[in-house]
């Protein structure tokens, strides 16, 4: 039976949010790690039982929490608690009877700097500042090995583990661009927050850096490419330059891996070449700031994003929570508004807190920092909250199960 | 044995209530108190101290007999009270918001 469950990361916890296939009554889980930020949740496409959690702390810094039931238990991989704790002698390895010593690694995201020194970035003020590992902003499982999974890490670097998260490993060659000097952390640091994976080339990768830009690389991330051009930015002294742009989230339509959208700190943009160029869309919508952007699960030109006023004033024009869709993939958009506030509504919508299901007609689910998880059965033509009170919600992912 | 005291959120990572009771050979200091803990627990490398450099994270203090033993050597010897038992090493996570 096809059953929908939406992982929602919140600065104080983690929730799973289930229905069937109507996706009108839902049922709420959670919290899970109760009290710390939940940066990201993600399924694996070929396990959906296997979830990933960024779970993080300004005090504990960083766990990795993995489950391999759907999300109803959850463990620090490598070092599940069952086995060490309670029970050591369970901790024998069934094939070679050897006993296997946990290492405590899982939560290990350390620069591989014996490839690539440690270097260092712009400061907000345009001083030089060294690379400082802080927290994991977004998991981005393999399609099509369970136990691979890249991670998108502030101070911006990518890691990936192949052994279901008991090991992190970076490919360092991106944090060791030539351009690193000139990437600067955006207001809430410099995270590594997109990881966009062609369904046709696993060495093919996109990636988004707040506020360097985005990267592409052909050879699973040996080398790196900026992709950029058609970016503008003020903040930046060449508004035209080849990094530095504050890129909030692409978008790709699995279909065509060589379109995608892009919501940057101005403007939304489109490339048809895989990022060798982009051009504007933003078209007749009411501010093109905003934070997350997403493509329809069966429509590959029909887009979503959610206008955000300012880059000052990080809550909906006019007080009015819309989403808006182009389904001409840019220039000409219309506000979804049914069942949103319409006034007096100040929440944000985070980059990494939107997402769609594959069900038909598609589902679109996004979660605000006011703690509300809205979800559209319909497109988006209709929407209803399916929770109102959590805490401000940082990330929200859907898993369609069949 | 020693004992230490975790903060609730490191309790609950671990899986355990109460406190920790840890063998520890002489001379017990910040360091070796926190190696064993983390031999004992391996889901806390990482919590406490940082994994390569084994520096204390910014927001984690140590109080040691009603005396803040944060800024004290790593490898300095704590008081003959927490090697003995008597009293426990807190591991406390700092005041700040949240």
């Amino acid at each position: 039976m096809t059953a929908i469950r939406v992982l929602v990361g919140t600065k104080k916890g983690a929730f799973i949010l289930t229905a069937d296939g109507k996706r009108k009554d839902w049922s709420v889980s959670g919290p899970f790690f109760a009290g710390w930020e939940i940066y990201h949740m993600k399924g694996s496409p070929v396990d959906p039982d296997r979830i990933y959690a960024s779970q993080t702390s300004s005090w504990f810094g960083q766990i990795i929490q993995r489950s391999n039931d759907g999300g109803k238990t959850w463990e620090q991989p490598g070092t599940p608690r069952e086995d060490w704790v309670e029970n050591q002698t369970s901790g024998v390895d069934p094939e070679t009877g050897e006993f296997i010593m946990p290492k405590g690694e899982s939560n290990k995201f350390a620069y591989d700097t014996a490839r690539r020194p440690l270097t260092t970035h712009q400061w907000y003020d345009g001083t030089q500042h060294p690379w400082e590992f802080a927290r994991v902003w977004h998991l981005e499982p393999s399609l099509h090995d369970p136990d691979v999974c890249y991670a998108g890490v502030e101070d911006a670097a990518l890691f990936r583990t192949t052994d279901g998260g008991k090991s992190w490993h970076e490919l360092p060659n991106l944090r060791g661009h030539e351009s690193g000097p000139q990437w600067q952390p955006g207001a809430g640091g410099m995270g590594l927050h997109t990881i966009l994976i062609d369904p046709k080339d696993p060495n093919r990768i996109f990636v988004a850096i707040s506020a360097a830009g985005s990267f592409r690389t052909e050879d699973g991330g040996e080398t790196w490419k900026p992709i950029n051009r058609g970016l503008v930015s003020q903040f930046i002294p060449d508004p035209n330059a080849e990094v530095g742009h504050c890129v909030h989230r692409i978008a790709m339509h699995s279909s065509n891996p060589n379109t995608l959208f892009m919501q940057k700190h101005w403007d939304v943009m489109r490339s048809d070449d895989g990022g060798e160029s982009w051009y504007e869309i933003s078209g007749d919508l009411p501010s093109d700031f905003g934070f997350p952007i997403d493509v329809h699960a069966h429509e590959p030109e029909t887009v979503y994003v959610i206008p955000i006023k300012s880059d000052s004033e990080h809550y909906p024009p006019e007080g009015k929570l819309r989403v808006y869709r182009s389904r001409t993939g840019g220039h000409e958009w219309e506000p979804l508004t049914k069942g949103l506030p319409q006034q007096n509504c100040y929440v944000n919508v985070l980059r990494d807190a939107m997402a769609v299901d594959s069900l038909d007609p598609c589902g679109i689910y996004f979660g605000t920092t006011g703690g509300q998880v809205y979800a559209s059965a319909n497109g988006g033509d209709t929407w209803e909250p399916i929770v109102r009170d959590l805490p401000a919600v940082l990330s929200v992912e859907v898993q369609t199960i069949r | 044995m020693i004992r230490v005291v975790l903060p609730q959120h490191l309790r609950r990572l671990a899986g355990i209530d109460g406190e920790v009771h840890l063998a520890v050979d002489a001379p017990v200091t910040q360091s070796s108190i926190l190696d064993a803990l983390e031999a004992r627990y391996p889901m806390l490398r990482g919590t406490v101290r940082d994994h390569v450099t084994k520096k204390r994270r910014p927001l984690v203090r140590f109080f040691a007999c009603q005396e803040d033993v944060t800024h004290e050597p790593p490898d300095a010897p704590l008081p003959a009270a927490i090697a003995s038992g008597a009293e426990p090493f807190l591991i406390i996570g700092a005041v700040a918001g949240g």
